[in-house]
């Protein structure tokens, strides 16, 4: 089977929705005659008309204003904001009438729609043309943010954005645009499942998008010190898929969070050793799996947390409780206030 | 042909005395929420649109009922003027399961898919994004979108980047401005370069009008050539609509900043007082008026009646809806 280009595989997931329903429609900045700064898009012009297919002015807001009265009244639109950075300008459109439309109506209509961007740095574009926007947009309920690790996932992934009755941010990182794999095996991902990218018993490394082939390489480099590390792809920011996070971390004990996606994770390093004699992580390998220590020692520093931490392992060594709770590995958490929430469901 | 012609006059008194009963029915609905709001059955604020109900009615009179409309914050008269019904809309106000989104989204974000209300944006100039949208699914249909906006809207990037992409696109698209001279407690003048809204639309080389937006008949008239436009292909046009809120920008607002003389010259231009006059005019007697005017009444005793007896929602239903499945 020949490889399968990141950006052919977004430029086939758009054409084949474009076939498939006649609702969806493709429109942005250079996106039509010109097929995308990123050479991403060609040929959906010629195949599909302008109809479907359309340039419009640098009008951001616009952009994002029409994208959500075209999906409000029946149509499942498709818009490029060229760069992520520029998405400062789409908010009002997408926080406050997008994703709130389906709550705020109590359910007469959703705004299908899906925003493609390409973001992260590595292309030498500078401070605003190289953010990722995911976790600015991580705290908007409603909104779903997906983000590919690789053109198989790209392409089923984008199929599932489309066709999701939500309004989707799908990023694209640019490092990734030239990258080949193999296609996909699944035609559709449906947003909120992630994916366990290697399998792995001693450490759990969680990312997304470009991080997550980062992260394999990581491991694979771990394997060849005898460490075996799990890779988990959450594939969407929104919904977080903390369940298939959880159940690996339950089983590895330890967590690795890609700090530059947004994702945090603290007292895991601790909790881990305490919780496997004989793997415990010293104190310098502690800080390096707990990205956000400083954050961190506040809480920590509690007193209620300290008094309960020492009664806990006065009982330990009196032997009166076996195992700690070891689930307290699993402290996982983002900024997002709602998934902290869901954090507090885990007892 | 002589008879089509003998009957037209008649024909348009009656769907006049209809857009009347539209503006009647606003005024009644705004002066039933104000002592609603008085009584604390509204929560949160309230923006009241009495005094501009000729725009909403007029607009609304020459549109077809699968047309799309994108309101404001003070949108009530726009969701009244395109059909939502009384009762559910009350009932919305004050927070009710009943109410035509659940009480979700109460006074300022009103959705009627039904009756093709696509929203009403809390924040100016949102309508004229969502009417874009809108008007690229009408474009389909044959149909036309249409986006309320005040003054203060026309200040914003959207009414630039919006106008420009709708003519750009030849969207089926009437963009109304509802001028009321005030942007929130601060004159239109003072903070509108040029101060000539309709005129903005010469630089994107788009129809545009100044409209009496008191006057049923002249906004009728207007939006009537705009939509005819936009049906044909012809692209969007601005209409600026010249009107006065009675009440101050929102409940917490007496607007001490407007000139007492100024208020009472727009009261004594009270657009249901020159619909009456005119519709006597025409004909229509004051009997049948009269009868109108007791209709709508009824109408809005009925539905508060109906919206205060209304439960609340239930809160455990709310939580469960952040995605459609």
């Amino acid at each position: 089977m020949s490889a399968l280009e990141f950006r052919d595989a977004i430029r086939d997931a758009l054409a084949e929705e474009l076939e498939r329903d006649p609702a969806v429609i493709f429109f942005g900045e250079d996106v039509a005659a010109p097929g995308g700064v990123f050479k991403v898009t060609t040929e959906l012009f010629e195949r599909f008309g302008p109809e479907r297919v359309f340039d419009t002015p640098i009008s951001e807001l616009a952009l994002a204003g029409a994208a959500y009265g075209a999906a409000a009244t029946g149509l499942r639109p498709v818009i490029e904001v060229m760069f992520g950075d520029f998405m400062g300008l789409t908010m009002d459109s997408l926080v406050n009438q997008a994703a709130k439309l389906w709550y705020v109506s109590a359910e007469q209509r959703s705004a299908p729609l899906v925003v493609r961007s390409a973001v992260g740095a590595g292309g030498r574009f500078g401070a605003m043309h190289s953010q990722t926007h995911g976790t600015w947009f991580q705290g908007v309920p409603g909104l779903k943010i997906a983000f590919p690790s690789s053109p198989a996932e790209a392409k089923a992934l984008l199929k599932g954005a489309i066709r999701d009755d939500n309004p989707v941010l799908f990023l694209e990182h640019k490092r990734l645009y030239s990258v080949k794999g193999p296609p996909p095996e699944r035609e559709v991902i449906a947003l909120g499942e992630a994916a366990i990218a290697r399998a792995g018993d001693d450490l759990t490394i969680v990312s997304i998008g470009k991080g997550v082939p980062d992260a394999l390489a990581a491991a694979e480099e771990l394997a060849g010190e005898g460490i075996s590390a799990e890779v988990v792809d959450l594939r969407t920011l929104r919904p977080l898929d903390l369940q298939t996070v959880l159940a690996s971390v339950a089983r590895t004990n330890r967590v690795l969070a890609d700090r530059r996606l947004g994702l945090r994770a603290t007292r895991v390093g601790r909790r881990a050793g305490a919780a496997r004699p004989g793997r415990r992580l010293d104190r310098r390998h502690r800080r390096d799996a707990d990205p956000l220590q400083p954050d961190a020692r506040g809480r920590l520093r509690s007193r209620r947390r300290r008094h309960r931490r020492e009664r806990a392992r006065s009982r330990r060594r009196r032997g009166r409780v076996a195992e700690p709770r070891t689930n307290a590995a699993a402290c996982y958490y983002w900024r997002s206030p709602a998934v902290q929430s869901g954090l507090r469901l885990r007892s | 042909m002589a008879n089509v012609q003998a009957a037209q006059p008649k024909d348009a008194a009656a769907m006049f005395l209809g857009g009347y009963a539209r503006m009647h029915l606003i005024r009644e609905f705004e002066t039933a929420i104000h002592r609603l709001f008085l009584a604390g059955e509204v929560h949160g604020t309230t923006h009241l649109g009495a005094g501009q109900e000729a725009v909403a009615a007029g607009v609304c009179m020459a549109l077809r009922p699968d047309d799309y409309v994108a309101g404001t914050y003070r949108g009530h008269g726009h969701a009244l003027a395109k059909g939502t019904p009384p009762e559910p809309l009350v009932a919305e106000m004050l927070g009710r399961a009943t109410g035509v989104c659940g009480g979700r989204a109460g006074s300022m974000n009103v959705v009627d898919v039904e009756h093709g209300l696509i929203g009403c944006y809390g924040i100016v100039g949102g309508s004229i994004a969502a009417t874009v949208g809108a008007a690229m699914s009408a474009k389909r249909q044959g149909g036309v979108a249409v986006a309320f906006f005040g003054d203060g809207a026309v200040n914003q990037a959207y009414f630039h980047e919006c106008l420009n992409m709708a003519k750009v696109l030849l969207l089926p698209a009437v963009f109304v401005c509802e001028n009321n001279f005030y942007g929130e407690f601060t004159p239109m003048g003072s903070v509108t370069a040029g101060g000539d809204i309709a005129g903005r639309a010469r630089a994107y080389d788009m129809p545009s009008a100044v409209l009496d937006g008191n006057d049923l008949w002249a906004v009728h008239e207007a939006v009537s050539e705009a939509v005819e436009r936009a049906r044909s292909g012809g692209g969007p046009t601005l209409l600026e609509c010249q009107t006065y809120r009675h009440y101050g920008h929102s409940k917490s607002d007496p607007a001490p900043y407007r000139p007492k003389e100024e208020v009472e010259r727009w009261l004594a231009r009270d657009p249901l007082k020159l619909a009456r006059t005119r519709l006597l005019e025409e004909g229509v007697t004051e009997e049948r008026i009269e009868q109108t005017e007791a209709e709508v009444s009824a109408l809005i005793e009925h539905a508060v009646a109906a919206a205060l007896a209304a439960p609340y929602p239930d809160p455990d239903q709310l939580a469960a809806t952040e995605y459609r499945r």
